[in-house]
């Protein structure tokens, strides 16, 4: 019943939000396409059953695509803590582009972050305790190998969950997300080893297959248990 | 609804869409006189066909035409680099920059081939070299004549391919949601992806002013190459989902960085009309 209901709102909001003139492009296009027909929400205050965060960390509940947003919203609060630190000191090894460069990401992975934030309002996990201990801030190699290691996991993160979301709005968001971080992984690997920017051979432990010509991709559960080496909040998942 | 904020929303990707629309139109007629409001399930059908009318092309509706749309763009993409590394007179100014095309046209084969595979009987006639005209000719005049002989010139169109390709797979990806089909396909698409940020980088290295990201610019073409507008139209867009990018939750985010931070996508339809202007034989439809 209480399903029922939900769905009903759903469809309200949809059609006030079709009918109240401000449709933005996104949604337009879908429309204008001869497939989706779904317009993104981004009210996410229409929850009554949300997860209590347990004091012992937070939950991604992947039972729909709150948890899956959730989840892309802890990698990229990582991505971002861990790009702040470098972009505020940079190792003095990297050159002026490489620092310029170091700032764009860092911006790009801000703007990730708090898309996700905005997007998903109340429905949102708490802010992660990170672990960087394990990088050296002031070596370009460390930092360099650690970024290419967040940017590839990324990638490989967003392509295995991108099946999981019911929204079309959501999924096209997604897209537009990934695409950005593989330009990341791309430029980070050239810059450790010019020509490694889609060596997929070396990403097979991320799921790819250079046979096929396909990057990494990897289910939540495999993602969380790479990235948890970088992560002090204990991330419980449930229903995936 | 507001039929004319939707029109302003589409000038944005599309400069050209009044001219598409004559309001003396029979679908523009329709559209403008119903008296009563229109069903959500009746909307998408009622802009669906009107925008069919006014670009003339269809949008990939199920599986197997999404498919062999990306076959098809495969191929272009496969024969591009291939006729560039076996047939032509270009001078790669390193043994880095051939190894890359290299790196990068063995991927387009592999997605030629993974997707021949996953079609099987319903795969499109394999495109060859000579279906295409990588200079675009028809539409573009000599603006890319040189694209076999100068390296400038390669570099740029095989940027914009890049560009076109991963923009297309993500206006794809709404036809295979929740299929594992759709992993397949981001796969492939982060892929290109990877390919578009290293031949920027190529771009930036041979003296184009290029970041390996989408930066912003008033009418999204970063690259200052106006033949090339199609392929970025909208790029220069900050708002997600209503949601402004720049300067989000009070951060220092730029409108430059908040443009280049969320890559675009590209309708079928619009896909379909770049790809076009090379393909010589069986254009897409």
């Amino acid at each position: 019943m209480e399903n029922l209901n939900e769905k009903e709102q759903d469809v309200m909001l949809k059609e006030s939000s079709i009918l109240d003139a401000k449709l933005e492009r996104r949604s337009f296009l879908q429309f204008a396409g001869a497939g989706a027909a779904i317009v993104a929400l981004t009210a996410a205050g229409c929850r009554k059953d949300r997860p209590i965060t347990p004091a012992s960390g937070v939950t991604l509940d992947f039972k729909d695509d709150f948890g899956v947003l959730n989840y892309a919203y802890a990698l990229e609060q990582l991505e971002a803590a861990f790009y702040v630190q470098v972009a505020s000191a940079p190792p003095s090894a990297f050159t002026q582009v490489q620092k310029n460069y170091f700032q764009d990401v860092q911006f790009h992975e801000i703007a990730h972050r708090e898309f996700f934030k905005k997007a998903l309002g109340t429905a949102a996990i708490g802010s992660l305790s990170v672990d960087f201990s394990s990088i050296d801030f002031t070596s370009a190699t460390s930092v360099l190998a650690a970024a290419q290691a967040f940017e590839d996991l990324g990638v490989a993160a967003y392509n295995g969950a991108g099946v999981r979301l019911k929204d079309t709005g959501y999924l096209v968001i997604a897209g537009q997300i990934v695409s950005v971080e593989a330009r990341h992984a791309a430029w980070v690997r050239d810059q450790i080893s010019n020509g490694t920017f889609a060596d997929l051979a070396s990403l097979s432990a991320l799921g790819a297959d250079n046979a096929n010509g396909l990057d990494g991709a990897l289910t939540p559960d495999k993602v969380l248990a790479i990235a948890g080496k970088y992560v002090k909040t204990k991330i419980n998942v449930i229903n995936l | 609804m507001n039929i004319v904020n939707i029109l302003e929303e589409i000038e944005k990707v599309d400069g050209e869409i009044y001219e598409r629309l004559s309001p003396r139109r029979a679908a523009m007629k329709d559209f403008f006189n119903v008296g009563k409001k229109i069903s959500l399930a009746a909307l998408p059908l009622a802009l669906g066909s009107m925008f069919q009318k006014a670009y003339g092309q269809s949008n990939p509706t199920n599986v197997n035409e999404v498919l062999n749309f990306a076959l098809t763009l495969e191929y272009l993409e496969y024969h591009f680099y291939n006729h560039a590394l076996t047939n032509s007179t270009i001078a790669f100014p390193t043994p880095a920059s051939n190894a890359a095309i290299t790196t990068i046209r063995n991927h387009e084969l592999a997605h030629v081939n993974l997707l021949k595979g996953a079609l099987g009987a319903a795969a499109v006639t394999p495109f060859v070299d000579a279906d295409f005209d990588f200079t675009g000719a028809a539409t573009f005049g000599t603006a890319f004549a040189d694209v076999f002989s100068n390296y400038a010139t390669f570099l740029k169109v095989a940027t914009a391919f890049e560009d076109t390709g991963v923009r297309a797979y993500k206006g794809q990806a709404p036809v295979l949601k929740g299929m594992p089909v759709l992993t397949t396909a981001l796969q492939i698409h982060s892929v290109e992806a990877r390919h578009a940020s290293h031949l920027r980088q190529m771009a930036a290295a041979a003296g184009l002013p290029l970041k390996p990201w989408i930066s912003n610019i008033t009418n999204g073409n970063d690259t200052g190459i106006s033949q090339v507008d199609a392929v970025y139209a909208g790029e220069q867009n900050t708002m997600i989902a209503g949601v402004e990018i720049t300067g989000i939750n009070g951060t220092a985010v730029t409108k430059t960085q908040a443009a280049e931070s969320f890559d675009e996508f590209l309708t079928g339809s619009a896909v379909k009309t770049i790809a076009n202007i090379f393909i010589k034989t069986r254009k897409l439809s």
